[in-house]
Parts: C-alpha cells; sequence; structure tokens
C-alpha cells in the first residue's frame, strides 16, 4: 500500500513537471516541415532551428517563432497588361517559394502575410517587364510548331497576326520572369523556386473583336469548303465528259478498224475469185443487175440493136 | 425550516473534514484512472486498408505503418496521420461535378476563369478537362509542401494552357486532342516531382473543348459547309457511275457489231467467190451456149415483170415519140 502511494506520488510529481515545463516553455516540439528561430527578450538567440523533433530553450525569458520549411505557394492578381504589339491582356501568375533563412525572414519581413506582400511586388514588376517587353504571341505560343506543321502543308485556318514566328516562348519567358524576380528575394531569407504564367486571357473589349475575328474566319473558312465542293464537282464532271468521249471514240475507232480488215479481206476473196474470168463475172452480174433493178413499175426500152433483140434477128 | 435540528458550525466543520479526508484518498486513484483511460484511448490506433499511416514523434517522422491495429505512445507524443494511398483523385478544370452517379449532374455555374484559354493561333476556346492523381510517397505529401493541392491545381492550369497555347483552335477541337493528355500528363508530373508534391499523376484528359458560345454558329458553318462540299463531290461521283460504265457497254456493243459486220462480210465474199468459182468452171465447158442461155433466161424472167416495154430503131435518135402526154402525172 505504501509503495503504491510512492508510484503516485512519483507519477504526479512527474505529470506535474512535463505539464510545467510545457506551460513555461522550457520544452518545445518542432513539427517536420517547420523551423524555429529563438529570441530572448526580442533578440534572436543563436542559428534557427532546423531539425525535428523536441528541444529544449530557457522557459520564460526565450521565446520560440515557428516558420514554415516546405515549398509555399504564391498566387498573385491578374494584371493587365500591354505587350509589346499593344495587345492588352490579363495576365495570371503563380509562384512557389521558401524561407531559406528564417532569421533574416524574421528580421525584415517579419510573417508570411506581408511576405506575400512583398512577393507580390517583387513577382509583379518582374512579370509586368518581361510581359512588355514582348509580342503576344510569345506569352501564347511555346514553339513554332504551328509555323513547321503548316509549311509541312497541313491544312490549317489561321490568321495571319497568329503567324508571327517567335523566338522567346512561354516557358522561357517563365524563366526570364524568374531570374529577374529572383534576384530580389533573398534579402527577405526568402527564395522563388518557380514563375509559372497561369492564365493569359483577353481583356474585355479586346475579346470581343476576337470572336469578331473567329467568326470572320470560320465564314471564310465555309466559303472555301463550299467552293472547293463546286470546284471537285466541276472537275469529276469534266473527268465524265473525257472518259465518255474516250470511251466512244475508241469503240468508233476499233469498229471501223475490224470492218476495214473484214472489207479488205472481202475484196482480196472477191477479186481472187472474179480474176479469172472477168467476163463472166460482168455476165453475172449484170444478169443479176436486171433481175434486181426491172420490176413491176420499170419501162425497159429495148434498141433493135440490143442483144436481147440481136437474137430475136438472127432467129429470123 | 425547522430551526432545532440545525447543527452546530463545529458539527459542519466536521463532516466537511471528514469528507475531505475521503476525497483526499480518492485523487491519486482517480488521476491514475484518468491517465490509463486517456492512455487507451492514445494507444491504439488503426489504418484502414487503403490508407497508410505516416507516425511523427514529437514533430519528427519515424515510421510508416502499414493497414491494421498498431499502438502508439499516448499523450500527443507520437502523431499519426492516415494517407489514401490507393484512392484514384480526380480534379475538374472548367467545371464541377455536383452529384456524380448514373446520371451525373455538372455545376451550370461559370468557370470560365478556369475554361477560357488561348489557342497558338490567338483564338479563344472553352477547354474543359480532368486530372487523375494517386498519392505516391505520403511522407513528400505532408512535409514537402505546403499546400498539395493547390500545387496540384495551379500546374494542371498551367501546363494545360501552355499546351493548348501551341495548338491551333482544330487541332484542339479535333485532332491533336489525345497528343496534348499525353504531353500534359508527362509535363504536369515532372514540374511536381521538382516540388517533390508526392502524387502520381495517372490521367489528364480533355472533356468538353468547345468554341466559346458567341462564335459556336460559325463553326457549325464551317462543319456544315464541310458536309456541303462531301455531298457534292459524293453526287458527282454518282453522276460518274452512272455514266461511264453505260458508256462502256455502248462501246462494246459497237465493237461486237462491227465484228459481226467482219464476219458477215467475209463469209458472203467466201460463199460468193464459191459459187462464182463453181459457175465459171460448168461456164468455161460450153461459154457461148451458155452465155447466150443465161442471157435470155434471164430476160424471160425479167421482161414480164416490167410495166412497160419499148423497142426502138438503134437509129432512132431521139426517144421523144415516146413520150404519153395522156399519162397523169406526166409532161
Amino acid at each position: 500500500m505504501r509503495s503504491l502511494r510512492l508510484i503516485m506520488v512519483i507519477f504526479a510529481v512527474l505529470f506535474a513537471a512535463v505539464i510545467l515545463s510545457f506551460s513555461l516553455g522550457a520544452v518545445y516540439v518542432i513539427e517536420e516541415g517547420r523551423q524555429v528561430v529563438i529570441t530572448q527578450f526580442g533578440k534572436p538567440v543563436g542559428e534557427p532551428v532546423t531539425s525535428t523533433g523536441l528541444h529544449f530553450k530557457q522557459p520564460l525569458i526565450q521565446e520560440a517563432h515557428y516558420f514554415e520549411k516546405r515549398l509555399l505557394d504564391w498566387d498573385g492578381d491578374p494584371n493587365q497588361i500591354p505587350t509589346k504589339d499593344k495587345k492588352y491582356i490579363w495576365v495570371d501568375t503563380t509562384a512557389r517559394w521558401k524561407i531559406v533563412d528564417a532569421l533574416k525572414f524574421l528580421q525584415s519581413v517579419g510573417n508570411e502575410m506581408s511576405a506575400q506582400g512583398r512577393l507580390d511586388d517583387i513577382i509583379n514588376s518582374a512579370t509586368r517587364d518581361i510581359i512588355t517587353s514582348h509580342l503576344l504571341a510569345e506569352a501564347v505560343r511555346d514553339s513554332n510548331r504551328i509555323l513547321e506543321t503548316r509549311a509541312e502543308g497541313e491544312d490549317m485556318i489561321v490568321t495571319d497576326e497568329a503567324l508571327e514566328r517567335i523566338e522567346v516562348g512561354r516557358k522561357l519567358l517563365e524563366s526570364a520572369i524568374l531570374e529577374k524576380a529572383k534576384v530580389l528575394a533573398p534579402q527577405y531569407g526568402i527564395e522563388i523556386l518557380d514563375v509559372r504564367i497561369k492564365r493569359v486571357n483577353y481583356v474585355e473589349d479586346v475579346r470581343n473583336k476576337v470572336y469578331d475575328r473567329m467568326i470572320a474566319e470560320r465564314k471564310r473558312a465555309a466559303e472555301k469548303y463550299r467552293s472547293e465542293g463546286q470546284g471537285k464537282s466541276a472537275e469529276i464532271e469534266g473527268q465524265v465528259a473525257k472518259e465518255l468521249k474516250a470511251i466512244t471514240s475508241e469503240a468508233y475507232r476499233a469498229a471501223q478498224v475490224i470492218t476495214g480488215k473484214a472489207d479488205a479481206e472481202a475484196i482480196n476473196i472477191y477479186a481472187a475469185a472474179y480474176s479469172q474470168n472477168p467476163e463472166f463475172y460482168s455476165l453475172m452480174k449484170t444478169l443479176e443487175t436486171y433481175q434486181s433493178t426491172i420490176d413491176g413499175k420499170s419501162t425497159v426500152i429495148l434498141t433493135t440493136d440490143s442483144d436481147y433483140y440481136k437474137y430475136i434477128k438472127s432467129l429470123d | 425550516m425547522d430551526w432545532k435540528n440545525v447543527p452546530s458550525p463545529d458539527e459542519i466543520i466536521d463532516v466537511g473534514k471528514k469528507n475531505f479526508n475521503d476525497f483526499w484518498k480518492w485523487i491519486p486513484a482517480a488521476i491514475i484512472g484518468l491517465f490509463i483511460l486517456i492512455g487507451l484511448r492514445g494507444l491504439i490506433y488503426s489504418i484502414g486498408p487503403d490508407e497508410v499511416g505516416v507516425i511523427q514523434r514529437f514533430g519528427k517522422y519515424i515510421d510508416l505503418s502499414s493497414p491494421g491495429l498498431h499502438a502508439k505512445i499516448p499523450f500527443g507524443v507520437d502523431k499519426v496521420t492516415p494517407i489514401k494511398v490507393e484512392k484514384v483523385f480526380k480534379e475538374e478544370y472548367g467545371f464541377r461535378t455536383i452529384e456524380p452517379g448514373a446520371r451525373t449532374r455538372y455545376s451550370s455555374g461559370n468557370y470560365q476563369d478556369e475554361s477560357l484559354m488561348l489557342t497558338g493561333d490567338l483564338n479563344i476556346l472553352d477547354v474543359r478537362w480532368i486530372v487523375q492523381f494517386k498519392i505516391k510517397d505520403p511522407v513528400k505529401l505532408l512535409f514537402a509542401t505546403r499546400r498539395p493541392e493547390d500545387n496540384i491545381q495551379d500546374i494542371s492550369e498551367v501546363v494545360m494552357r501552355r499546351f493548348v497555347g501551341d495548338y491551333t483552335v482544330d487541332e484542339v477541337l479535333t485532332t491533336k486532342r489525345e497528343e496534348i493528355d499525353d504531353l500534359a500528363q508527362q509535363e504536369i508530373q515532372r514540374i511536381l516531382d521538382t516540388y517533390n508534391v508526392g502524387v502520381h499523376i495517372l490521367t489528364v484528359k480533355l472533356l468538353d473543348v468547345n468554341p466559346p458560345e458567341k462564335v459556336r454558329p460559325a463553326f457549325n458553318e464551317v462543319n456544315e459547309a464541310k458536309q456541303e462540299k462531301e455531298k457534292m463531290i459524293n453526287q458527282a461521283w454518282e453522276e460518274y457511275n452512272k455514266v461511264i460504265p453505260k458508256a462502256r457497254g455502248t462501246a462494246e456493243k459497237t465493237i461486237r457489231e462491227s465484228e459481226g459486220y467482219a464476219t458477215d462480210k467475209i463469209n458472203r465474199a467466201k460463199g460468193e467467190s464459191a459459187r462464182f468459182l463453181a459457175t465459171l468452171e460448168e461456164y468455161n465447158k460450153a461459154p457461148e451456149i451458155t452465155k447466150k442461155r443465161l442471157y435470155l433466161e434471164t430476160l424471160t424472167q425479167v421482161l414480164p415483170n416490167a410495166k412497160e416495154k419499148y423497142i426502138i430503131d438503134a437509129q432512132q435518135k431521139s426517144i421523144l415519140p415516146l413520150l404519153d402526154i395522156n399519162k397523169k402525172g406526166g409532161l
């Protein structure tokens, strides 16, 4: 009973000690992804603590300031910026940053809220500088692949305005903004790791003009398809006429050749036979002609010296 | 109130003292009981079958725990965060699903900020897409970036807009959709890996891609014109197919007919010459008499058929006397 009591007392004392040390601030915990700067009466003490786990400090007089060690995001408000070719666009950027020097961060900006404010200034002005010194196409496109595909002969509906050859492209603009913004960040204990162009859009009245242009472009394309249809249809009609002529004339030619050959052969056959006795042939043919030409409507005039009469005469 | 039985102050103190002593006796037991209760509650935890537990001791990451029942140190020393590593998460851009199901309902809200983007030919398209991902590294997910979901959201938009910005309207609408899906997936993964977000992008898929409301009729007109073009061409080919085979048939007929003519001609020639030669052979045996006979026979046969016959003297130079003036239709 006595030993149980002792254990209870020890337990209670330990418990009280733990509660006390936590509440007075002798012990503090750094979670994964955090870091701490210790200050004594507002004055920083030592280097920032970046290792995680349980740590000790002087109770009451020392204070722990927690900061993020993880990658943080920054998302600016969209900015209306004119491009080099005087087109007004909304540009919305997003960035990733980190607190690399917690001590400097604490001294120069104090907290994340005001850090975001500084980042607004740094990144927005870098974005503005870069966008205004480039063409709209550079901020939209990333390569000249449309131009290249078009050069390969792909059928495309593209406005001339969009066919500007670009030299930089969106990805490199992002890098340029990052390079520019990066320089100003270290004084705040911040490192900017990435800046990306999230959205690029036309401002309202430009957008309506673009819609009108798109409509005109489409109408033109529709007209092109229609006339292509008509052209192709006419082409096929011509093809029909051409093939028709070819077929009929070829048939005519073949028929003439066949007929001619047959005629020639017939002449040959006749000649071979009739030349054996042309006189007899004349006789036969004459008689045949009589037979076929004299009919019920014919009037026959015989002279007295015709063969027929000759025979009659000679019969006398 | 009954004033007779009121206890004296001493009595009250005695009772209080007794109660107080009793109370003191119970305090340690109560505290221990409380500790055990809290301890038991915080001692055991379970991880679901599709989860992994990330264990932190005094904030420091120490281990992962697999699905099942586990023990940990209570009183806030150990902290366990369960992370769903099997689940496929879906992010939607340009629209939001309100109620998934057989007939999924979509929010009619306006997400044009998200969906309207510029194409490479400086036109505007309304693009809706989804990104599906899984958590591949719970430790990175929790400790490398503060808001992994925002990173995914931002980078999806960044990448999709960059690719759409490199293609023409027509390509995004039709032929290059899958190409863009694939490229976007790889690029989103690449960028998120540089941030150590700890997710694995499974799919990026373009869903509805439309021209903005205002220009849609013009786009439809193009499609109609395309159909019209096809129709005209088909009609022309139809005409072709109607005319040409028929002409070929007719041509064939002409040739066959001429062949028939040839056969006929030659056969006749052969027949006639054979007949001639046969008669000639006999003729040659007695030419004079045969000639006369044939002549006379023919005339005998022919002359009766004639309507009128005249015999005139060979010396007669004019045939005028023969003209019959009375004949109807005559001179």
